[in-house]
């Protein structure tokens, strides 16, 4: 006697694993309390660890904390209040929205596009050392790549002014981390450096996964390789599309590491990031309530991704 | 017009293979600078940045070696291969309940656990800073391999989770009949048959852990415990002016990372196609 064996949805996505009934499959399930031994020890470690300062962070954003660490008084909204007239806060954000857009524009659709450069390639080999030479940076980790740029930026021994210099481009040449107009940029292009490998593979897969008789097809009605990349290779990556622009947009908003091996948010502020801000305001002044409301305004923003994810996930399972 | 197009053709390929190959060289020059740089002496250093090291002495290599990286990589080390099973042994025994056992409110289980996937960790940071101290857990291996358990475990479930749904159970129900257990039964049965997922978990969990940087740098400021993002940071502001050390320094944490992404790149990638929903 067995069960039947029905497959349940199975995703990439979190998301639309949320929406997937447990009980769809056609496992059988014993009931037996003892089931709960399972899954406690995952629900503590998270409840404790995770749920538990989350809410804890609600509810230290509306507090003031004596610096002395005497104690707290509850203040309302006042640390927001604070947030919204603070214009390094408001720098911090449009910093973290100029990285979404630049990591949007180069590694979602610029890697796109370079996936389907790479995948056009004839030789296999090629292809294959191409994809793992782009990854590489994405393999080394951020505070590496973000010291090794500091160098590559740095005046006098980095190799980009002299690079610069070596092409005549010699008027170019500045102090990229040190002035306020170009820091912010300069990390920004390290992070792309570092980054644009890693969806640059994942691209090469999804678009592996396209039926290679689709392109013949589109091949043999003359149709010329841009309109192919527009009318197969774009369509049928959407998935995948998708699920970058969420983790790339999400991602934006939690930049830190690069931020503090590099310029430590300087000069002059210029080049701070919600989280960069956050760590200042919490262990710099010890103003954990100001600290905690920049938090919350982190959880907003990306939960408010996710949530689109979400939302954007169920249409779709509506549609098909 | 054939000619035509097939002239384009070869200068379109020519165009896109020359642009790909200057890519890679602006990808790879770098890192070949930083290895390089790691043999120079600091005067060569300021001088042609471009020159190659006039001798290949690994005095640098040793140098950063002594000067603490041989203690943040032995911590790196530590931190990445316990966090690493803790996280892909607890996820794989939740996975494991969520699929195969009648658990009352198994959706708002299944919710919680997969929410986590949303939070990021920044937004915890206080109030865990806070609670580690309270603990006496702060400045504390523990710490770092709770944190990096914790904020791991929706993801990796997810992964298994996912994987576990599309087994078939006949195989389990078959020993069921023989009188195995159920603990017996996720032994000897599912994890084998889960071994894909979990070679796929457990490379993006060394990833993560290997290069992680908020928490070790708010939650440690001891050397011993101190892992290599945060001891390379240390090793510049410590001995600022010797940057050809630093660069070796460099060089050694980042090579561990690079050797397993060469050595197992077949599992590597497909634990990255696996792992998007990051």
């Amino acid at each position: 006697m067995s069960a039947p064996l029905q497959t349940a949805p199975s995703s990439t996505a979190a998301a639309a694993s949320l929406l997937s009934p447990t009980g769809a499959a056609g496992v059988r399930r014993q009931r037996r309390p003892r089931g709960w031994v399972w899954v406690v020890p995952a629900l503590l470690v998270l409840g404790v660890f995770v749920y538990l300062p989350l809410l804890q962070n609600l509810q230290y954003s509306v507090m003031k904390w004596d610096i002395y660490g005497g104690g707290s008084s509850f203040i309302g909204l006042a640390n927001y209040e604070k947030l919204a007239g603070d214009p390094v806060f408001w720098r911090a954000l449009a910093n973290n929205v100029a990285y979404a857009a630049v990591s949007l524009l180069c590694q979602v659709f610029g890697a796109l596009l370079l996936a389907a450069l790479v995948e056009s390639m004839r030789s296999e080999r090629w292809r294959r050392a191409l994809r793992a030479i782009y990854f590489v940076p994405s393999a080394i980790s951020l505070t590496v790549a973000g010291l090794l740029f500091y160098f590559v930026y740095e005046p006098e021994l980095g190799i980009l002014n002299a690079f610069l210099r070596g092409v005549g481009l010699e008027s170019l040449t500045q102090a990229w981390l040190g002035q306020e107009g170009t820091a912010i940029w300069a990390v920004i292009a390290m992070s792309q450096w570092q980054g644009f490998g890693y969806s640059t593979l994942l691209f090469a897969i999804a678009i592996q996964r396209i039926p290679q008789d689709l392109y013949d097809a589109a091949s043999l009605d003359g149709i010329g390789p841009v309109r192919r990349f527009l009318q197969v290779t774009v369509p049928l990556t959407r998935e995948m599309t998708g699920l970058m622009i969420i983790v790339t947009l999400s991602g934006a908003f939690q930049v830190f590491n690069e931020v503090m091996v590099m310029t430590s948010g300087g000069p002059n502020n210029s080049s701070q990031v919600l989280v960069s801000w956050l760590y200042r305001m919490g262990f710099g002044r010890n103003d954990f309530g100001y600290a905690a409301a920049i938090a919350t305004v982190i959880f907003v923003l990306t939960l408010g991704v996710a949530l689109v994810q979400l939302a954007i996930t169920r249409k779709r399972r509506v549609e098909w | 017009m054939v000619t035509r197009t097939g002239v384009l053709g070869v200068v379109a390929r020519t165009f896109v293979a020359s642009f790909l190959l200057a890519l890679a060289v602006v990808v790879i020059y770098p890192l070949l600078w930083m290895v390089l740089n790691g043999f120079k002496t600091n005067t060569e250093l300021f001088g042609n940045p471009f020159a190659l090291p006039l001798q290949l002495t690994w005095e640098n290599y040793a140098k950063a070696w002594n000067r603490g990286v041989s203690s943040y990589l032995m911590t790196s080390i530590l931190v990445t291969v316990t966090a690493t099973i803790a996280t892909v042994f607890i996820s794989a025994w939740a996975a494991y309940g969520l699929t195969r056992m009648q658990i009352p409110f198994s959706r708002t289980v299944l919710a919680l656990i997969l929410g986590g996937l949303m939070l990021a960790p920044a937004v915890a940071l206080i109030p865990l800073v806070r609670m580690f101290q309270a603990l006496g857990l702060y400045n504390t291996f523990w710490a770092l391999l709770i944190l990096y358990v914790a904020f791991r475990i929706p993801f990796t479930t997810f992964l298994i989770r996912a994987y576990m749904v599309d087994l078939p159970v006949e195989i389990e129900e078959a020993a069921a009949v023989d009188g195995a257990g159920k603990a017996r039964a996720f032994w000897s049965i599912v994890l084998p048959m889960c071994k894909p997922i979990l070679v796929s978990s457990v490379i993006l969990n060394i990833l993560f852990t290997w290069n992680e940087y908020l928490f070790a740098m708010v939650f440690t400021s001891g050397g011993d415990l101190q892992t290599l993002p945060i001891g390379l940071t240390n090793l510049m502001s410590k001995h600022g002016t010797e940057y050809p050390v630093v660069f070796a320094g460099m060089t050694i944490a980042a090579i561990p990372v690079i050797l397993l992404f060469f050595l197992t790149q077949k599992y590597f990638v497909r634990g990255l196609a696996d792992g998007v929903g990051k």
